[in-house]
């Protein structure tokens, strides 16, 4: 054997052992984090307060004003003379649709960002979302279908979307712009056949273009709002149950391994559910442009980094739904159907997040 | 406090695809030791590391924690008693040193389960340890590698686990960082018993710090044991192809690896004297024999020292 390793006396700071300061050096990092949660608490709290003034705001607004009172009223069931019926049957289901797919979209985005750690990697830009349009569109005017029918095959589109985008871009391994790339050519593919499927079926209206290219809440009903309302109350609670999960998997996949997270099964797991939101949401309103890509990041700048950014996420999209909605009717002359105007506020976000990250010499 | 953990492998075998990595492999990790695996790249270290840590299913034999297998145990079970640091890590943009310290509390906490003092304790301990305590507010990217590296050692220690298994831990370091990564680590080897096992692509320093050192080629262990025992200039030779003089390093007595290369090889062929005006580079050469065992000679030092 070597002769023994020669100990030089350590600054007792540095020792590995329990020091007598290791108690106050505790209760600061509780603090700090205490101090963080309880921002974040605030901010998620300001975030759901938003969403229901305006979600009361989108009730009030329109061709005939009606003030907070007679909304609530029409909501709780009463018989308001006119508000009834422009409230509870026109404009009310309009609102809780906006407000459901926003929730989806948003909670469906920042997972599939957080999963694959790239902004870039949300399914309305990987193609997902426009494989699930395709395919309800194909479900409707090819198919004959409706309702719940439309929501499975959505799906199954995304899903098949899901799976086709791994198997193309597998080999890099993991979400680099190899998986980006081959999302947005598959997503642009998928953009062309729900026009291709629109023009043959003789629908060519702009109405129905609009819903299944970039979303509309045109024409919104109970019937199409339903079956996104139980998916988000069966799904949300799954990925939300899986968020610590999905921020030890934001350290890497054998980071995340090791901290005992089951890096295979909640991949899996995480997808499907995520899937299911946007396709779901997709089928009832068509793709509103750009709400699952900027929900997260916009979430993550108000929230910090502190803890997982899905319930603010899923505000955030629930927000700019009502807020681009409301926009999209009534601030800009003519009526503009809420993807469009998400469209505008998402490309310069895009455009810009593709500039930063090469001038940080980052590959996309 | 030591533990009693038994990690061994046993007929392992391990690939990625089509290509198997590791063949027919066996391993035993001494109880609260420090062990170190080293051997060219490409060799298999990492993939074993990893399938020691269950991120590799094996496709023969098993890795057996106390008795049990490893890839059946339920994963955050194994995360309470064998830790991993792995080679790449990626630190969320803009999270806290605290913060990331102590998502190595995950295998300790369940889905509801409220944030602990002893979690609070866990990240302050690892903090203290890593001697990263003053970064503790400090957004981790906007440290340097070498703090960096000691924050992730912290994560891996607040995650409090008796069997340490790290992925080359100095990687990215200069060399004063490294010897504090390893100080840091023989220091949680002597005061609590924690077993290490770290893959290190400096020999030298493997065999200073490492208790038993582990020399692998194509996916085999060549030699295990005591690093005077397995650091050989035969050993060299056969694991890295490399002609060398193994000589006793004048500080702590381990083995000492100087590669020959094609150039400046003319002392070590001749075994020259040194005329003194060399400095260290003759010395190396002079306090070996000709036959290559290691010499202990106190001139060595003398001469390192004035050589600087």
């Amino acid at each position: 054997m070597s002769a023994p390793t020669t100990t030089t006396p350590r600054p007792v700071a540095s020792g590995p052992l329990p020091q007598a300061s290791t108690a106050a050096t505790a209760a600061r990092i509780a603090a700090g984090r205490r101090g963080r949660l309880r921002r974040r608490s605030v901010v998620v709290a300001v975030l759901a307060v938003l969403v229901v003034v305006v979600l009361l705001a989108s009730l009030m607004v329109g061709r005939t004003f009606y003030g907070p009172l007679e909304v609530l009223r029409v909501v709780a069931g009463q018989d308001v003379d006119g508000a009834t019926f422009t409230v509870g049957t026109l404009r009310l289901p309009r609102a809780v649709l906006a407000l459901v797919v926003g929730l989806a979209f948003g909670l469906g985005g920042v997972t599939f960002q957080t999963m694959l750690r790239n902004p870039l990697a949300s399914p309305d830009v990987i193609g997902i979302t426009a494989g699930a349009s395709a395919a309800a569109t194909v479900a409707i005017v090819v198919l004959g279908l409706s309702g719940t029918a439309v929501s499975a095959v959505a799906i199954a589109a995304g899903l098949g979307v899901a799976l086709l985008i791994h198997l193309l871009s597998s080999r890099s391994g993991g979400a680099g712009t190899r998986l980006v790339l081959v999302g947005i050519g598959v997503g642009k593919m998928l953009e062309s056949v729900t026009l291709w499927v629109l023009q043959r079926a003789g629908q060519w209206d702009l109405q129905e273009a609009q819903r299944w290219l970039t979303g509309s809440l045109n024409g919104s009903t109970w019937e199409a709002t339903w079956p996104t309302a139980v998916a988000l109350v069966v799904l949300a609670p799954v990925l939300l149950a899986r968020s610590r999960d999905l921020e030890a998997l934001r350290l890497g996949d054998d980071a995340a391994a090791a901290l005992g997270v089951r890096v295979g099964r909640t991949r899996l797991v995480v997808v499907v559910a995520a899937v299911g939101l946007i396709a779901f949401a997709t089928a009832a309103t068509g793709p509103i442009a750009f709400v699952a890509f900027l929900a997260g990041p916009i979430a993550a700048r108000v929230v910090g980094p502190h803890g997982s950014p899905l319930l603010p996420a899923a505000l955030v999209g629930a927000l700019l739904v009502l807020v681009a909605d409301l926009v999209g009717q009534f601030a800009l002359g003519t009526r503009f159907p809420v993807g469009v105007v998400t469209g505008v506020l998402g490309a310069p976000y895009l455009i810009w997040l593709i500039v930063r990250t090469h001038r940080a010499g980052g590959s996309l | 406090m030591t533990t009693s953990h038994t990690l061994v492998a046993e007929g392992l075998t391990v690939g990625y695809g089509d290509r198997t990595v590791v063949h027919d492999l066996s391993l035993v990790v001494p109880p609260g030791s420090v062990t170190a695996i080293v051997g060219p790249n490409a060799c298999g270290k990492s993939t074993l590391l990893r399938a020691m840590a269950r991120l590799l299913a094996p496709r023969g034999g098993h890795v057996l924690l106390d008795g049990a297998a490893v890839h059946r145990t339920p994963a955050k079970a194994l995360a309470r008693t064998l830790g991993l640091l792995p080679q790449s890590s990626i630190a969320p943009e803009g999270i806290t040193v605290a913060d990331l310290v102590g998502r190595g509390r995950h295998p300790h906490q369940g889905l509801f389960s409220r944030w602990t003092r002893e979690d609070d304790l866990a990240v302050a301990e690892a903090l203290e340890a890593t001697d990263t305590v003053q970064l503790a507010e400090r957004p981790v990217d906007e440290l340097s590698g070498g703090q960096r590296q000691r924050v992730w050692i912290a994560m891996a220690l607040a995650q409090r686990t008796d069997v340490l298994l790290l992925d080359e831990p100095t990687t990215f370091l200069d060399v004063s960082h490294g010897v504090e990564v390893l100080d840091l680590l023989t220091d949680l080897n002597r005061a609590r018993g924690t077993t290490v096992v770290m893959v290190l692509h400096d020999l030298n320093m493997a065999a200073r710090y490492a208790d038993h050192l582990v020399a692998m080629v194509d996916g085999a262990v060549h030699a295990s044991g005591a690093p005077a025992d397995v650091l050989t200039e035969a050993c060299v030779r056969t694991v890295f192809g490399l002609d060398c003089r193994v000589v006793e390093d004048p500080v702590s007595g381990r083995p000492l690896m100087v590669p020959i290369g094609r150039h400046h090889a003319g002392r070590a062929a001749a075994g020259a004297e040194p005329d003194g005006a060399d400095g260290a580079d003759g010395a190396v050469g002079a306090g070996s024999a000709p036959d290559g065992a290691p010499v202990p000679a106190a001139g060595d030092v003398a001469l390192v020292g004035r050589g600087r």
